[in-house]
Formats: structure tokens, sequence, C-alpha cells
């Protein structure tokens, strides 16, 4: 067909059904997606505790927040718990992929296994390793005692609790690291691998210098998913310890969570969730960028 | 050609990955069998692996001890609802998007990326407020509205619907066929696997969910099973770790079998879904 010229009103009609079939959807997100947005920054900078009316205080929740020494806490636990998993994640995720990189039934069934935790729900994970993880009775402290060692108790220690959910959030995203990671493995073109390996490189050298660069795009996706989604923590926290014992595992959402519909501190909690908001796009941002960057070098 | 790995260093591969996959195997075997126990035996330490005898009462005590037949129709009510509406409201906006000429449509495109970085931790509060203002808390609408279009659904289907070649929309325009026939009956099969992914992903997400319900249910009216489940451990007076699991096996179990059988598509779905 060549050249069409439309008229007005078929250009018109054209406009008219993409505005209807988008509608819907764009309602729902202004109301349950920009709105609260917009509310709850509004709300940040009130006093209120769901009675009476709010009281403006410019900037004195951010201000609050800022020198609590409880917030203090809480973003150290946030840090800790977010690092700790994504390096173990990464770290594990990236050798199983490098381990399963290759055909074969049983490679199928053992990545299988590994995956499924990821999508057993975390009300399913939890109960499941808090009874695990149980101090008195449970499984874990059973297998450690029959080599001599005497009862741990991961989560009630306040030194250790932390350390166990990592443990835990570890034990259930693995598999979605390593998935990623062997669907970038398999997009590495075999024939680059090849000439390497013809030119004499050992195994080590065509990681280093292949794969590894190869899967950087990967790499650096796994990363920021990974913090992101550690940085949303909270089912973990609210059915496993209940941010206990003494704020040992307090972590952000939790702590979010926890001043608004504990404490009913709104406008507290709305400054607390601004600021997360923020640290979210910027990490965002910075996925956005190097993916640009990447996809134009890509491009002739 | 590549060179065949070592042998020693298969197995020492093949010894790993088999380590690693029996630790994640291994609590769900442990969870199962902790539901067949007596309460002696799940107060004997260190505790034993298997039941002396399994205890299949105590799935008709958990079962009996709290509405899981309500919290069961809940979740069905609500992962069916959401999954159906961003199906079909992703299909149309997608088809806008892709196909479709509007002033405003690239602004318009912009929003839904930006609500695909908005997560429900930013939300809720406000989402709270409102829905109490307009008396919709504690109801499944409050549980399904918030969700009924997604922006990730979107985004996928415009991706899948832009690879379409013009000529078959043309030929069925040509027949006098509506825009709503073209979408449903042409781009939509054509779309299939990535449509059929974004359902998966976004059912198992909205099955799992807790942090919702958590958030705008009241009572045991219109609870979901993940949020039953979970308040079993919060009245519980300690140690009834057998009825906890049963309950628990009553929770994980059903999609444990689901992603047995659909395991590839499952995994593809979810490595999908994020890389685009």
């Amino acid at each position: 067909m060549g050249t069409q010229r439309r008229g007005g009103g078929a250009r018109w009609r054209e406009a008219l059904t993409g505005y209807g079939l988008v509608l819907p959807s764009m309602a729902v997100f202004a109301v349950f997606y920009l709105y609260p947005v917009a509310h709850t920054l509004y709300l940040s900078f009130f006093n209120w505790n769901l009675t009476g009316d709010p009281k403006p205080v410019g900037l004195g929740n951010y201000e609050a927040l800022l020198s609590d020494e409880v917030f203090g806490e809480v973003l150290v636990n946030t840090l800790t718990y977010s690092l700790a998993t994504v390096a173990v994640t990464m770290v594990g995720g990236l050798g199983l992929a490098l381990l399963l990189n290759r055909p074969g039934r049983v490679y199928g069934v053992l990545q299988a296994c590994i995956f499924t935790s990821y999508i057993v729900s975390w009300v399913g994970v939890s109960l499941l390793w808090i009874w695990m993880l149980d101090a008195q009775f449970g499984p874990v402290n059973g297998v450690l005692s029959a080599f001599g060692v005497s009862p741990v108790d991961w989560l009630g220690d306040p030194d250790l609790a932390l350390w166990s959910l990592v443990g835990v959030t570890s034990w259930k995203t693995v598999g979605y690291d390593m998935v990623l990671f062997l669907a970038g493995l398999q997009s590495i073109p075999v024939d680059t691998l090849e000439a390497a390996e013809m030119d004499g490189a050992s195994r080590w050298q065509r990681f280093w210098s292949i794969t590894f660069p190869q899967l950087m795009p990967t790499t650096l996706f796994v990363l920021i998913t990974s913090v992101i989604m550690t940085f949303q923590g909270f089912d973990v926290v609210r059915v496993m310890t209940q941010g206990g014992p003494v704020r040992a595992t307090t972590i952000y959402v939790y702590f979010i969570y926890e001043q608004a519909f504990g404490y009913f501190k709104v406008g507290y909690a709305a400054a607390a969730v601004v600021l997360f908001f923020v640290v979210l796009l910027g990490v965002t941002l910075v996925q956005f960028r190097l993916f640009d960057r990447q996809r134009r070098e890509e491009a002739p | 050609m590549r060179t065949e790995t070592h042998p020693t260093l298969r197995a020492a591969a093949l010894a790993v990955l088999t380590l690693v996959a029996l630790l994640e195997v291994t609590p769900y075997l442990w969870m199962m069998t902790t539901s067949l126990k007596s309460l002696p035996e799940v107060t004997t330490f260190p505790p034993t692996m298997w039941p002396l005898s399994p205890q299949w009462g105590n799935y008709v005590e958990v079962w009996g001890s709290a509405p899981f037949g309500s919290y069961l129709v809940s979740s069905l009510v609500v992962t069916v609802s959401i999954v159906a509406l961003q199906s079909v409201l992703s299909c149309l906006a997608g088809y806008a998007f892709a196909r479709l000429r509007f002033r405003g449509r690239d602004a318009l495109f912009y929003v839904v990326i930006a609500c695909l970085i908005i997560p429900p931790q930013v939300r809720f509060i406000s989402i709270f407020l409102l829905l109490d203002t307009v008396d919709l808390l504690n109801t499944y609408a409050a549980q399904i509205l918030p969700h009924a279009s997604s922006a990730l659904g979107i985004f996928l289907m415009r991706q899948a619907f832009l690879a379409v070649p013009q000529e078959l929309i043309d030929a069925a325009k040509v027949d006098g066929a509506s825009t709503l026939r073209v979408i449903f009956q042409i781009m939509v099969p054509l779309a299939a696997p990535t449509l059929v992914a974004f359902m998966l992903f976004s059912a198992v997400y909205h099955w799992n969910d807790y942090f919702w319900p958590l958030i705008v249910t009241l009572d045991e009216t219109v609870r979901p099973l993940p949020l039953g489940v979970a308040l079993l451990r919060e009245q519980g007076t300690g140690a009834r770790w057998h009825l906890i699991m049963a309950g628990n096996v009553i929770l994980v179990v059903p999609l444990l079998v689901v992603f047995a059988f659909a395991q590839r598509r499952i995994v593809k779905a979810f490595v999908f879904s994020s890389m685009k």
C-alpha cells in the first residue's frame, strides 16, 4: 500500500479509540499510583495520628527522622541485610549457573529443585524456617548436635537474628539469580568461546576474558534488582521476628509499617516512605542510564 | 569443538549441585513429615525425621481450627480477578501504545514506565486512608482494585504487539473487523506466549501476596490463605509445630505441584518478566 492520505475524521477516530483503550488503566494508575505518591509527600509535612486534624510541621518529620537513633539503627540493619543477601545470592547464583550450564536432564531437575523456593510464598518459607531454626526442638540444631555443637538461638539472639534472616532470604532467592545468570550465559555466542579455546586459552582465561565481560549486563541487572528486592523486604521480618529481638531485625519497610500501623505516626511514616522512594528512584535511574548507554554502544 | 570437561571435575560439579539441591528441598520434606507427627514427637530433641505413625488427623484439626475454606475462596477470588483484569486491560492499553497514534501517547507511556517503579510499599499508607474514606476496607475490592491494571503487563504486551506485522491488521480491517476483534482475535493469539508468561507471573505473585491483604483486610471474612496460615503461629501457644506445619503444607504444596508440572514455563515467565 502506498502512503495513504487519511482524512481528519479517521485520525480523530483513531485517537478516540486510543484514549478509550488506555483510559481504564490510566484511571487505575491515577488513583492507586500517582495520587498516593503525591498524597504521601503531602502527609509527610504534617503530624497526624489518624484522629483530629493534621498539624503542619514543615520539614519537622524529616528532621526528626534524621536525628532518630532508632532510624539510624534501621538504616544499618537494612544495609546489612541487603548487602549481605545480595553478595550471597549473586556469588552463589553465578557459581550455580556456571556449574549448571550444560545439557542433560539431570541439570534440568537440579535447576528446578534450586529455583522452587523462589515461587513459594514468603509466609510459607518463613513459617518453615521458624520451625527449622527453633532453638529448642528445631532440626537445624538437631543436626548440629550430632556434631557436638550446643543449641544456637538463631532467631532469639540479637547478634544473630539478622544474619539468620539473611540466610533464609538467600536460601529462598538464590535460585532466581541463578536462572538470570543462566539466561545470560546462554546468550553468549558459543563460537567466541570455541575460538578462544582453539587459541589455547585456559578455562580460567576464558572465564575472565570472555564470559565475565559478556556477562556484565546480566550482572548489573541482577545487582540492581536484588538491591531493590532486599530494600523492600518485609514479609520475612513480619512473620519470623516482628523486628526483634530488640529491633535487631527491624529493616526499613517494617519500620514504616510499625510507625504507621503500630504507633499511628502517619506523617512520620510518610516522611520515611518519601526518603525510601527517593533512594529507590535513584537506584532505578542509575539502572536506566547504565542500560541506555549499553544499548547505544551495542547499536551500530 | 569444545573439549570435554575432565570427568573428575564434572563429578565434583555434580556433587556440589546435588548438595545445594538437597539443601533447598529437604526443608520441605521436613515440613511434611513434621505435619504428620504427634505433639510429643515434635517436642523431642534431637528431632526425629519420620513420624512413628502418621497423624493424618492433624490436617482435620488445623482445618477446623481456622476458616480455611473461606481463606481459599478469598485467595481464589482475588487472584483470579486480578489476573483477569490485568490481562484484559494490558491487552487494550498495550495495543493502543503499540499501534495507534494519538496526541499525548508518549507522555502517557512515560506514566506507565513511572508506575513500573512505584512499589506497593510506597503507596500503602495513602491507599489505606483512601479505602477507609470510601468505606472499602476489608472487602475483596480493596484487595483487587489497587492491582486492577499492571504497568508491567502493559509494557510487555506493547512489546509483543509491536512485533505483529501491520498487513495482518490491515487485512482484518478491510474485512470490517472492529478494534476489539483485531486485538483479541489477531493480536492476542500471536502474542500468546508473552501473555501466558505475564499471567503466570502475576498469578504466583498475587496468590502468595502477604503485604497487601495485611494492610487492607481486618477480619477473616475476606482474609486470603497466606495471611490465615501466618496467623496460625501468632495465635499459637508455643510448640504446636505439627499443626502449623500442616497448615503450611496446605499453603505451599499446591504451588509446588503446579510448579512440578509447569516448571519450564514458570522459570521462563520469571526470567522473561524481569529481563524485558
